[in-house]
Parts: C-alpha cells; structure tokens; sequence
C-alpha cells in the first residue's frame, strides 16, 4: 500500500441528544457543524461526509449530503452521505480519513445526524429493522431488540449466566451518563432495578434497552498542515477500519460471535500499530448488555464466555481496565442510529483531554446485529 | 404494492425448499445465488427443527405483528439456522432445544387491499406431544 | 347412484384443528346472561396467523403423507370454503404450490356453505374415477364467521380436512358409491361483500338440512340395497351437537355408530371440513372390512353421501400422520375478549 498522510482530528461537537420536537434533521446537523469547525473559515472545508440510518424511511429524505451541506451553510462543497445502518458514522469517519490520508483532501467533516422523532407509530421500529435481512428476518417480525434478545438469552443458556447479570452494563452507563450534559438519561441506576423492570423482548427488559433519539455530532478531520493550527496535544485517528458479516444472523456460522467487530477491531489496532492492551477506553455499541459482552469477546478484549463475569469486577466501569460507556453509551446518551459512530468519537476525543485520560482509545459501531463493524482508533500525540 | 418480491420467494417460504451440495451434502437455506446449478441441487427441507433462541417481542414493527409475537432462532434438522415465528404456543412452553415442526402460516397482510404473505412457522410438536 | 367408471377411493386423508377453544358459556356470558341451553360445549378458533389456506395446506400434508405420495403426483387441488382468504384470487394454487403440486394440474375453489368440500370430493372421485388423473385432492377448511351475539357465533368455527381420491387399489377405504342431492333452499346464506351470513332459524331444519340429508342418505341406501345396520360407521354434516343426532336416529342409526365422527360438540361446527373431518376421525380408528356412511350438507341447499369400505392398507397408514384427536386434545381455552381481539372484532376506528 502507499505511503498514507496521518489524520488528525481537529475539533468535534454534538448537541443534546432529546427529542428535539421544535428542531429538524437540518436545525441538529447545523448546530453540531457550525460548533465543531468553530471560526475555521467555510471554505477551509473540502469535503462533508454525512452519516445517517433513518432519514430516507422517517423523513422520506434522500441525497442527505446535498440536503446537509445546504443546512450548515456549505453549500457546493463535496458532499455524500453514507449508509451502513447504525454503522454510518464510523464507516463515515473512515472515508473521510481516507480522503485525507490519500491527499485528496486537507479538512474534511464528518457529520453524523439522526432524527427518530419525527415518526411516532410502529414504523419507528420498522425503519430500525431495516437494516435486517427484509426478506429472511424483516418479514417475521423481527426487530433489533428482539434479536439481541435471542441472542442474549442463547448466551445465558451456553454460559450459565442469568438475565441480572447484564446489569452491570446498563448501572455503569447510566453512571457514567450524569457528568455528559449532551446525555439523554443523566440519572443512574440501582443494579437491583434492572431485572424488575419492564419487558421489552424477553429476556430484555426496559432498563437494559437503549432508547433512541434525537442529535447530530460533527468532527472535524484534517491533515498534519492544519492540526498544528490548535493548541494542546494533537489526536491523531491512528487506525480504522470496517468489516462485514452476513446480514441475516442466522446466516452465521456462530451467532453468539461478532466475526466482523473482531475482524475491524484487529485490522484497526494493526494499522495503528497497537496491541489490545494499548486501548486505555471504549465507546461499542451497547444498546443491551449482552451487545457489550458479544462486542468484547469478539474484539479481543476478553475471552468468549467472560464478559459478564468481568463487568461484575468492575473491568469496564470508571477506573476499570477498559472503561466503556464514558459518557453513558447507547444506554444513557441515547442511541443515535446512523450519527452514533461520530458521537462515540467526539466524546473519546473530549475524554482525552481530561487530566490522567488514556492516551489510546477505541470507538466500535455495529450496523443491525454486528453486519457492518466500524472502528476507529484514536491516539494523542504527546509531545 | 409490493407482489413480486414476495412471490419469487414463493418455494422457500412455502415449503422450505432448499438446496443440497452435490458432493458435500452440505445443505443450505434459502438457496442463495452463489449456490449454482452445476453442483447444487434443489432440496424441500423436512420443517422437522430444533430451538436455537426466542424472544418475545412486545414492541413489533408493524401493526400486523400482533403482540406479544414469539420469534425464534431455528435450526433445522438439516442444518441451516433460520429466522421464523413460533406459533400456537405461549413462551412459557418453550425451551432452547426443544423440537419443533413447520408449519405454513400467514406471515402478514400487505394491508386491507393487499396479498397476504404466507410463509414457514414454528410450533411444539402436536403428535407425538 | 353413482359410481366412477374406474372405482377409486380414499387413498389418504388429513384433519387439522386450530389449537384455541371458546367455551360457548363464554358466549353465554357476553349474550345472553348464562341462561338457556347450549348448541355446544365449545368451538375452534383459528389463531392470528390462520386461515382457510394454512389450514388447507396442513391437512393436505397430512394426506400426502398418509397417501405416501410426492406432491407432484397430484393431478388437482381442489379447495372448498364459505371463508376462502380471497374473494378473487383461488386459494388452490396456494395450497397446491406449498404442497409441491406440479404446475400441469387442475386447482380451484369451491363454494357450496358447508357442501364445498364434498363438492371437491365428488369431482376428485369424477377426475380419478375417469382417467384423466391418478390422484386429486380434495379440502373442505373453514374458518367461519358469525355476527357477534348471533345464534351461529356458539357453532362457528374452524377446521380443515383433506382426502387423498385415488385408484381404489391404493385404498385405505374405498368408496362404494355416492349421490348427490340438491334443492333452491335459502335456509342459510351471505350477499357477497357481507361480513356475516344470516339464517332462517327453523327453517334451517327440516326443509333444510333434514330433508337434504334424509334424502340422500336414503337414496345411497336403497341404491345399495343396504340397511343401517350394514354400517359400522355413520357421519353426518354436524351444524351443532343435535342436528347429527337427531337425523342420525331418524335414519335409524345408533348413537355408537356415530359417535367416533362426532366432533361437533368439542369443536363446533367446522362448516366445510364437518362431515370429511368426522370421517377423517372414523378412520383414525376403523379396522379392515369397516364400512362408513358418510352425508355433508350444505345451506342453498343439499346433501352428498358416500359409502366406504375400509381396507387392510389403513392401519399400516394412517401412523404417518397426526390423528384428529392429537388436535381436539391440543387445546387452549380464550376469553370472548381474546377471541374478539384474534377475530377481528374490536372496532379499530
């Protein structure tokens, strides 16, 4: 391969993430845009990448990188959006990287915008199972959550672990979610709530199960020529890569393992030149603890089967070996579908320039049930 | 409206038809178009199975998934896992590994006007129970 | 009298329940206080995902496999229903696609109210009994619908049953001979694009389901020169518990021989699978040399019988399938409320 240029990320910024009633996909996607480039002159932009799951089914609106560039006042650059369900925004990151690495761009914006609430009834849950197999999956009624559910309670039967014990996942996320102003849910959890709660799709239940909602987050990605320009140590997005598996989950040869979050997470972490043991914190796609606990094994971080075993000794709470969820995760910020990829990063990115933060950290994000894996690593240059 | 992507997959949904690996025996469902004629050959699957995982789902996609909908993870006794409801049962029936029989049921109406999708369902062994 | 100029006869049959059940003192509950006698003890009610197709297609099955043939030996699938899925659309070609049927054979719907299913049969006997097909299938499935609080809302219910008409030899019984009988009587009916029949109360009796019946069931006699007593069996189109068994006994037949394809009183009345659904029972249990008797009716009006003659190739068959019994034991009870819900009766808006 040729030699490539590095990327650094320059700025980031997300709104809220709510219901945002009186705002439009457009009214989030500019607010996240204009405060990521800050003073950055517009026609410093080569190129915006967006990210987004849902807008053609909820908003009926496709050609999001025109529709977007028009929104945030970028009108004419080079825009396209890019679809990979709720892996979106980290396959969009790595285009964006790309297009620098390979000199064809200098700064580029990776905006990732979702905006579930503009569609109330059931075709809400249809437009998430989208991004299953329509024809195998889609057309029995299964939805995201219920296959997570079958996969979780497969995981139960194979490992001898009981429903509670996922709750270490959700306690941890809604903890960690108070200090993140942007969170949907700023409240924690007592474990002992979460196996009483509500069911969702047995044996999920409400306080295990992400809700989606509202937001859009923008980061900025230049070449080593422009992040001399900002002050602190530089981040550089040091790896990246994505993976697919077959779209249908029953087409796997093995359900309970997610082939392509271990292929990306190992391919993104080679061309970063880490080792596993290198990543200081984690933002994955954990919209339900036993997602968490398949992404881990799979990615390397654990061995298979152990993953539960490890949040109950607190390996991945605040002060663990391998934080997640630092700023609430899908569970307490909110599942942003399409734009989560580019919130996980915007709030590593915050995270490491807090005193003692690590100085290598991993964002994975799964389209449907792991078929599309995006992950993108990230290290700070100290000087 | 929505017909022809329903009706070409009419054999599978129906009547599990499959195929089989000349050589290998390997057997897959659906028959998918990376499985060529040249080596394998069309097979109906016997619907006998075999419970992988099921949930319950309580928040359906559509308005024609009455609630609350079994939906499992199958294997069937040739081996291929599939995607499909179970049926006639309450979930406190049910337990992974437990066989199962296919059944052809209406998977849902394409509305009031529309062609109703029939396809395979699952459900506990009737005879012998 | 009738009979084919090549003989033929059942060479596999299926029967096929729902799995739900509302007792009729629910109806009582909802209509009527509690007071006042039952037509029967409880009804079948199909499930969300049912319909006169899949229960088609499940005894249809079953008739295969008791008949140990492919799918692709049939010559016509033949469907008769008051409650076919579509009113423009055969719900043959359906069931004949998910049996494995070839595509060079005959398929259609029949409508004769609870008649539709021994019309196909009579036409499978024609088809077979002729030359032009080794094998044909005929279904009567229903899944009936009555206006709620309506007389027929307690009997209404849903069923399917399938016979395998092939060449005698193949038999598991053969049928000795049928008639068919038919009169303009408007005792029961429903205008197309109505929801729910109507019917003439009494006059549902005997100018109708009497007379056709006593007709029919006398003329096959007499053509046979055969008595009541020459039956092991009897089974009567079965509305409710008492019509069967009121024109059983005027017929001179014994409560013994009609009570192994009595189902009515469990189930309800299963409209066009009722009659091939008690004989599919019969045959569940009958033993070689058994002889059937065998009368539907159908509301507009009129009656078919059949004579069978069980041969020794039944009992080693008839394990390939589930007996009719494994789904009238198979059985959840619903509320009138769950049952309003699965049927389509809550007012949406």
């Amino acid at each position: 391969m040729n030699e490539m240029r590095p990327v650094y990320l320059l700025g980031a910024a997300v709104t809220p993430v709510a219901e945002h009633w009186e705002r439009s996909l457009g009214d989030l996607a500019h607010e996240a845009c204009a405060a990521a480039l800050g003073d950055l002159p517009r026609t410093a932009v080569d190129a915006l990448v967006v990210a987004n799951a849902l807008a053609p089914a909820l908003q009926l609106q496709a050609q999001l990188g025109a529709a977007l560039a028009d929104a945030c006042g970028l009108t004419g650059i080079e825009a396209w959006a890019v679809e990979a369900g709720g892996a979106a925004g980290g396959v969009a990151l790595r285009q964006a990287a790309l297009m620098i690495a390979a000199g064809a761009a200098e700064l580029v914006v990776v905006l990732g915008a979702e905006k579930v609430s503009d569609v109330l009834d059931a075709r809400r849950e249809a437009a998430t199972a989208l991004s299953s197999d329509a024809d195998w999956e889609g057309v029995h009624g299964a939805t995201l959550t219920a296959q997570w559910a079958m996969l979780m309670r497969r995981y139960m039967h194979d490992y001898g672990v009981g429903a509670a014990d996922f709750a270490p996942f959700p306690v941890n996320a809604h903890a960690r979610a108070v200090a993140n102003p942007a969170a949907l849910y700023r409240f924690a959890v007592a474990p002992g709530r979460i196996a009483g709660a509500a069911p969702v799709a047995d044996p999920l239940v409400l306080l295990d199960c992400a809700t989606a909602a509202d937001g859009a987050a923008a980061v900025v990605l230049a070449s080593a020529a422009l992040a001399g320009r900002f002050a602190g140590p530089p981040i550089r997005l040091a790896g990246s890569a994505v993976a697919t598996d077959r779209l249908a989950l029953h087409a796997r040869r093995d359900p309970l393992w997610l082939a392509a979050a271990g292929q990306a997470t190992a391919l993104a972490l080679r061309r970063a030149g880490l080792a596993i043991g290198d990543i200081g914190a984690a933002e994955l796609t954990d919209p339900h603890g036993i997602a968490a606990a398949l992404a881990l094994e799979a990615g390397g971080f654990v061995a298979r089967g152990s993953a539960v075993r490890h949040a109950a000794d607190g390996r991945f709470g605040s002060g663990g070996v391998l934080p997640l969820a630092n700023a609430g995760g899908y569970k307490a910020r909110g599942d942003l579908l399409g734009a989560t990829g580019v919130y996980q990063v915007a709030e590593l990115a915050a995270l490491m320039r807090t005193p003692g933060a690590p100085r290598a950290t991993l964002a994975q994000c799964l389209g449907g049930v792991g078929a599309t894996a995006a992950v993108t690593v990230l290290v700070r240059d100290d000087a | 409206m929505e017909l022809p992507r329903h009706w070409r997959l009419r054999a599978a949904r129906y009547r599990l038809l499959g195929a089989r690996h000349r050589s290998t025996g390997e057997v897959v469902f659906p028959r998918e178009p990376r499985h060529a004629a040249d080596a394998w050959d069309d097979l109906p699957l016997s619907g006998a199975a075999e419970l992988y995982s099921f949930s319950v789902v309580r928040q359906p996609a559509t308005d024609d998934d009455a609630p609350p909908a079994l939906l499992a993870l199958v294997r069937l006794a040739e081996g291929p896992l599939i995607t499909a409801r179970i049926t006639d049962c309450r979930a406190d029936e049910l337990t992974i590994g437990m066989p199962l029989e296919m059944v052809t049921r209406a998977l849902r109406a394409l509305g009031p006007d529309g062609l109703i999708v029939y396809g395979y369902a699952f459900r506990p062994l009737v005879w012998p129970a | 009298m009738r009979r084919p100029v090549n003989p033929v006869g059942i060479t596999g049959y299926g029967g096929y329940v729902p799995r739900y059940r509302l007792a009729a003192h629910a109806i009582h509950d909802v209509w009527a206080d509690g007071a006042g006698a039952l037509p029967v003890d409880a009804k079948s009610v199909p499930g969300f995902d049912e319909d006169t197709i899949t229960m088609a297609i499940e005894a249809g099955r079953y008739a295969l496999r008791r008949g140990g043939i492919d799918g692709a030996a049939l010559g016509a699938v033949w469907v008769g229903s008051e409650s076919h899925p579509y009113s423009v659309k055969p719900s043959g070609t359906v069931v004949a696609e998910a049996l494995g049927a070839g595509r060079w054979i005959s398929a259609a719907d029949w409508e004769f109210a609870c008649k539709a299913g021994s019309e196909a049969l009579s036409a499978a006997m024609a088809l077979v009994g002729s030359g032009m097909a080794q094998h044909a299938l005929a279904i009567g499935a229903d899944t009936a619908q009555a206006r709620p609080g309506d007389a027929l809302e307690y009997t209404a219910a849903a069923g399917a049953a399938a016979l395998l008409v092939g060449p005698a030899e193949a038999a598991l019984a053969r049928i000795d001979a049928t008639v068919s009988y038919v009169s303009d009587t408007p005792d029961f009916f429903r205008r197309a694009d109505r929801p729910y029949p109507v019917h003439g109360h009494r006059f549902t009796g005997e100018p109708a389901y009497f007379h056709q019946v006593r007709s029919a069931t006398t003329a096959l006699l007499e053509g046979l020169g055969t008595t009541p007593a020459d039956y092991t069996y009897a089974v009567f189109h079965q509305p409710n518990a008492r019509f069967p068994q009121l024109v059983a006994r005027q017929l001179g037949f014994s409560a013994a021989q009609l009570a192994p394809g009595l189902l009515s009183p469990q189930i309800g009345n299963t409209y066009s699978a009722a009659a091939l659904l008690g004989l599919c029972a019969v045959l569940d249990i009958a033993q070689p040399g058994d002889t059937v008797l065998l009368t539907s009716y159908g509301s507009g009006a009129g009656s078919d019988a059949y004579a069978l003659t069980v041969t020794d190739q039944l009992a080693a068959r008839r394990a390939a399938a589930p007996p009719v019994q494994a789904f009238i034991a198979r059985q959840q009870a619903i509320s009138y409320a769950l049952y309003a819900r699965q049927r389509g009766k809550l007012v949406m808006g």
